[in-house]
């Protein structure tokens, strides 16, 4: 929309994203492509064993190359002030975790010299066998002292076991997930540059005070000395929230080539290896009901993968605590540490696994019930969160689940799987519920200044990974300015401006945003306190910290979602098409009607992916992932993706966050594979119970 | 990457020559696949020599009626060309459902037949690979081996040839023109590719700096009535897992004759003879598909991962001939 907003009037509008403009002309820099005077280009070694050491490493021919200017291995590289995280403290010895950790680097005038020279580095080891076989009955699995984000390990409320087994019905049964790597369009990306004891990093992040502060104590700097710009972001899906080892391997090449840019963007080979990557899992989910089809249990025992040299623990069973009403929940990790890379966030880590097994279990029971399987949900639903016994600050579930219904047409649809075929194809529908945490994320402050000339701008180094940050923020100070969209200018992305959390957990909106509000109020105030009510000549602003939300602690507070979904199948060949999928969710107030939308959209091709096509296949005997590349490991096309019915219900939830939002950039990922996968299910009468599900497990 | 000289030429007999004394020289057409496989390492020619103005770039007829289609047309040309798309139109389907529209706007006729397996290991120079290195072993026979191949393949390698064209073009009794060091030959296309064997790393029987000039395509009337299926994990912009191309002639409910021919299954694109036996002078009819598909597949032997693939084969022949059974009549 180009028009001018009123004032007052931006935040829900469909206002296209400032930067669009930039970015279809390709004027907007990314990471790699910030022009500096002389850079030369990295290109790193990797280990092709999974396990063991380097023995020797010769770089005479490499660094008799021409243009090769220095090549990087354990023996001459800048000693890190701190080693604790095994994932970054590369080349501090020549001890191997995992296949195609970095080894080494080779610095040259141009990519082509570093990547040929690269090949010449002969490179020796002393291998171990490596163990990277992730099964659920290995008998060294470990229970790890906490989740990620801080969720406990295990939890039990009543007597799930006891429950299950005296149920009138009952449904046990196993779920897999594959491990599936992030992906995003953009390759990491980093320009590292030295200048006597500061460093400047171009990157490719959803978070410049992530990055910054990560960096800094492993090169023994205080934060200000690590200056990070990162305007703009050709997406993350997590795994440039936590940074990798890729940038520290930038920032080591450049300490030899003091003053040189050093350029590094990893290959989508790499990025299989390096960047993080969700975690496979096992799921042992067991529900029961009374005769009536009302929860006696619930309960999720998860087995999933870590990296010997450090541990993530995905929360995959923390939304079975709180989905639905039983007196009965029980939920367990165990983690199988493996010679591998280092797992790590990908779009709703937890939900999107978890809520997979939960609610394709979900609609198996119901079946088993002789119950609807939306009508079992909405017989389900809690009046308080089972898991802490809070009221939910708002629950739009049920709605989600009518609307939906409507939407799509399930009413009147025929409970038999196999019921409906248009010629070849086998048709059928599925449904299943979405939730996502409303995080916030301390640590912010922003500043707003206003200029006599009526206009205004807000600084916050928050990032913008294709979500539209660049543009909400400024609806939200606008709104609260009570001015024009306009007159708003934003800057972000860079750590010259003031503190901000990073772009992950859905958070960003109401940690940045509720910062916004409050530095346009410390601003007004002082205006009107110091200035009478007017703007002086020269400006005025004014800085403030993220305020502490007064109703934590009082609510539960969640966003919802239900997704239903058409799925063909060919009879003869297993081939799945899904030609449409409506998904409705309750997600709060909704600040910009698009750039939800695609959010939403994105989301839930990203189910639809999950459950049709990504896997990534790692090889046992050598501890990689060897479909490494885009032509083999698939995601949707064009074509995949049908119809996308997107919407959401009005919710107003005013404990939330001042601006009554909840996060949206991972919700519609949660649940959409299990929709997927019940459907499948509908069309043919087949069960698969392990993404993703492709023909050879429909083929019969 | 290594680095390679590039030359262009517009004398075949000169190229040829040239190659001849280069033996680590490589021909390239469109570059969508040796390119790639250079920028991973698995091909590392130190001379490229561009064939694209020295073979023809047209479809012409044939002085006993059929087609001659030059290495240098693209993919897309192919496809769209109107005596393709009615007396052949098993090859502009197949054409159309291979790769995107970006690369069959690059690739040529010559290196569609002549690109490399897909095969994950032979594409990553840091595991073994016969083909890539012979003697170093087959990763692939105890790995990841769901798209590989069920029919003729040998302890050394299992690989699939990928081109769905090749597939289309075996069914219609394609000929394959070259001009090598000892001249000109005709090869029946089921000729050019070979199967494993102990010698993998030999996609073809063609000599080194042979060069493909021209695909030849009989007159054969019944080739109008002839489809291409191909199934995939997605809709779009994937290599098959199993494809059909097949041609028949039916009169009065039985089969005069009949081509099969089938991609992902083996080292070469397959023709599926006994079948076409089988078939021959019987009614239509599903359950004589079905027996058909069966007698050709008896000798399928499947991986650890890929079982799947024999069902799947069966299912989309009997399909295929079905639907053509009906579209013939
Ligand atoms: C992402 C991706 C997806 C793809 N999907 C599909 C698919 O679904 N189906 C499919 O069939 N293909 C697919 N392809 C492969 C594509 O069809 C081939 O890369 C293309 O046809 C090769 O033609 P080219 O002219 O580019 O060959 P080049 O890459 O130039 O050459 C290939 C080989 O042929 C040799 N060569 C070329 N011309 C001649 C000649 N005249 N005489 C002798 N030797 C010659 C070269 O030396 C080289 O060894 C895909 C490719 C990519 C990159
Ligand atoms: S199947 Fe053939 S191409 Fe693949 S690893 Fe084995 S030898 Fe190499």
């Amino acid at each position: 929309m180009t028009a001018t907003q009123a004032p007052g009037k931006a935040v829900g509008a469909p206002i296209s994203r400032v930067e669009g403009g930039l970015k279809v002309r390709g004027a907007a820099t990314y990471a790699y492509e910030h022009r500096l005077h002389e850079p030369v280009y990295l290109y790193p070694l990797q280990s092709t064993i999974a396990n063991g050491r380097v023995t020797k490493i010769d770089a005479s021919r490499a660094e008799a190359e021409p243009g090769v200017v220095v090549v990087l291995t354990h023996e001459n590289a800048p000693k890190l002030a701190s080693t604790d995280d095994k994932e970054l403290a590369i080349l501090q010895s020549g001890d191997i975790g995992f296949r195609g950790q970095f080894i080494g680097a080779v610095i040259a005038d141009t990519f082509e010299t570093a990547r040929y020279a690269a090949s010449l580095v002969e490179i020796e080891y002393d291998e171990n066998e490596p163990d990277a076989d992730f099964r659920a009955d290995r008998d060294d699995l470990y229970t790890p002292e906490q989740l990620n984000a801080g969720f406990e390990t295990d939890t039990s409320v009543g007597d799930a076991d006891g429950a299950f087994d005296s149920a009138a019905h009952k449904l046990a049964a196993t779920y897999t997930t594959p491990r599936e790597h992030n992906n995003p369009m953009e390759p990491h990306a980093t320009i590292a540059v030295w200048d006597e004891d500061e460093l400047t990093l171009y990157e490719s992040t959803q978070g410049v005070f992530w990055t910054q502060k990560t960096l800094a104590p492993l090169f023994g700097l205080d934060a200000g000395k690590v200056h990070v710009i990162s305007p703009h972001v050709g997406g993350g899906f997590g795994s440039k929230g936590l940074p990798h080892a890729n940038v520290v391997l930038a920032a080591m090449g450049a300490m030899l080539v003091p003053e040189r840019p050093v350029k590094f963007a990893l290959t989508r080979h790499m990025m299989f290896t390096v960047a993080g990557y969700r975690t496979p899992t096992i799921q042992r989910v067991r529900l029961a009901a009374d005769e009536n089809g009302k929860l006696s249990a619930v309960s999720n025992d998860v087995v999933e993968q870590t990296s010997k040299i450090k541990e993530f623990a995905e929360q995959t069973a923390t939304s079975a605590r709180m989905m639905y009403d039983s007196p009965n929940i029980k939920t367990t990790h165990r983690l199988a540490a493996l010679d591998v890379s280092v797992p790590s966030w990908l779009r709703a880590p937890g939900e999107a696994p978890g809520i997979f097994a939960l609610e394709c279990a979900m609609d198996e029971l119901a079946i088993e019930c002789g119950l609807d399987p939306v009508e079992f949900r909405i017989m389900n639903e809690p009046e308080n969160d089972p898991e802490s016994g809070l009221p939910f600050s708002s629950r739009g579930l049920v709605e989600c689940l009518r609307e939906g219904a409507e939407r799509f047409g399930w009413n009147g649809r025929h409970p038999t799987p196999r019921s409906e075929r248009d010629g070849r194809w086998l048709v059928g529908s599925g449904v299943a519920s979405s939730v996502y945490p409303v995080y916030s994320m301390g640590g912010n402050a922003a500043t707003v200044r206003a200029n006599s000339d009526g206009k205004y701008e807000v600084e916050i180094g928050a990032a913008d990974i294709g979500t539209g940050t660049w543009t909400v923020l400024g609806q939200i100070a606008a709104d609260e300015l009570g001015v024009p969209f306009e007159d708003v200018e934003m800057k972000i992305g860079d750590t010259t401006l003031p503190n901000a959390s990073g772009a992950g957990g859905s958070s960003g909106i109401t940690s940045w945003g509720s910062t916004v509000v409050e530095a346009v109020r410390s601003l007004r105030e002082k205006i009107e306190a110091d200035h009478g009510g007017n703007i002086p000549e020269e400006g005025v602003e004014a800085t403030a910290k993220m305020p502490k939300n007064p109703h934590s602690g009082d609510f539960a507070m969640y966003a919802f979602g239900a997704h239903f979904v058409e799925a063909r199948v060919d009879e003869d060949t297993g081939e799945v098409r899904v030609p449409r999928m409506t998904s409705v969710f309750a997600a709060g107030n909704i600040m910009n009607a698009k750039t939800a939308r695609s959010q939403f959209m994105g989301g839930m091709v990203m189910g639809l992916s999950a459950a049709l096509h990504e896997e990534s296949v790692l090889d046992t005997r050598f501890g990689h992932v060897v479909n490494h590349d885009l032509a083999e490991y698939h995601i949707p096309t064009n074509a995949d993706v049908g119809e996308m019915d997107v919407s959401w219900i009005e919710e107003d939830d005013p404990y939330v966050n001042p601006m009554g939002s909840k996060g949206i950039g991972e919700i519609g990922i949660v649940g959409s594979a299990a929709a997927v996968a019940n459907a499948v299910y509908h069309a043919t009468g087949v069960r698969v119970r392990e993404l993703p599900i492709t023909p050879d497990k429909l083929i019969s | 990457m290594k680095p390679y000289r590039y030359e262009r030429s517009e004398d075949v007999s000169g190229t040829i020559s040239t190659i001849a004394e280069e033996p680590e020289g490589a021909f390239l057409a469109g570059g969508t696949n040796i390119v790639d496989l250079m920028k991973l390492g698995v091909m590392s020619p130190d001379m490229l020599v561009d064939v694209r103005r020295l073979t023809p770039d047209d479809v012409e007829e044939t002085e006993d009626g059929g087609v001659r289609i030059g290495a240098a047309v693209t993919n897309s040309d192919l496809a769209a060309e109107r005596t393709i798309r009615s007396r052949y139109p098993a090859i502009s389907e197949a054409l159309l459902s291979g790769a995107s529209a970006q690369l069959r706007n690059m690739a040529t006729t010559g290196g569609n037949l002549l690109q490399r397996t897909r095969c994950v290991y032979f594409q990553d120079t840091t595991t073994p690979c016969n083909k890539r290195e012979p003697g170093s072993g087959c990763s692939a026979i105890e790995g990841h081996n769901k798209n590989h191949a069920i029919l003729g393949a040998s302890e050394h390698c299992v690989a699939t040839h990928p081109s769905d064209m090749a597939v289309a073009m075996t069914a219609l009794d394609a000929f394959v023109v070259t001009h090598g060091p000892d001249g000109e030959r005709r090869i029946p296309i089921e000729e050019l590719h070979r199967l494993p064997g102990s010698e993998p790393e030999r996609d073809t029987i063609l000599e080194h700096g042979e060069l493909i000039t021209a695909v030849e395509l009989p007159p054969t009337a019944f080739f109008s009535n002839s489809k291409y299926r191909k199934v995939r994990e997605r809709a779009s912009y994937a290599f098959a897992l199993v494809s059909v191309a097949a041609a028949m002639d039916v009169e009065d409910g039985v089969i005069r004759d009949v081509r099969i021919a089938l991609g992902g299954v083996a080292h070469k694109p397959w023709r599926a003879t006994k079948a076409e036996e089988a078939l021959r002078g019987e009614p239509v009819s599903e359950a004589n598909f079905r027996a058909a598909a069966e007698i050709e597949l008896e000798d399928a032997e499947p991986l650890s991962g890929n079982a799947y693939k024999i069902p799947l084969a069966r299912n989309v022949i009997v399909r295929t001939l079905s639907d053509l059974s009906e579209e013939g009549r």
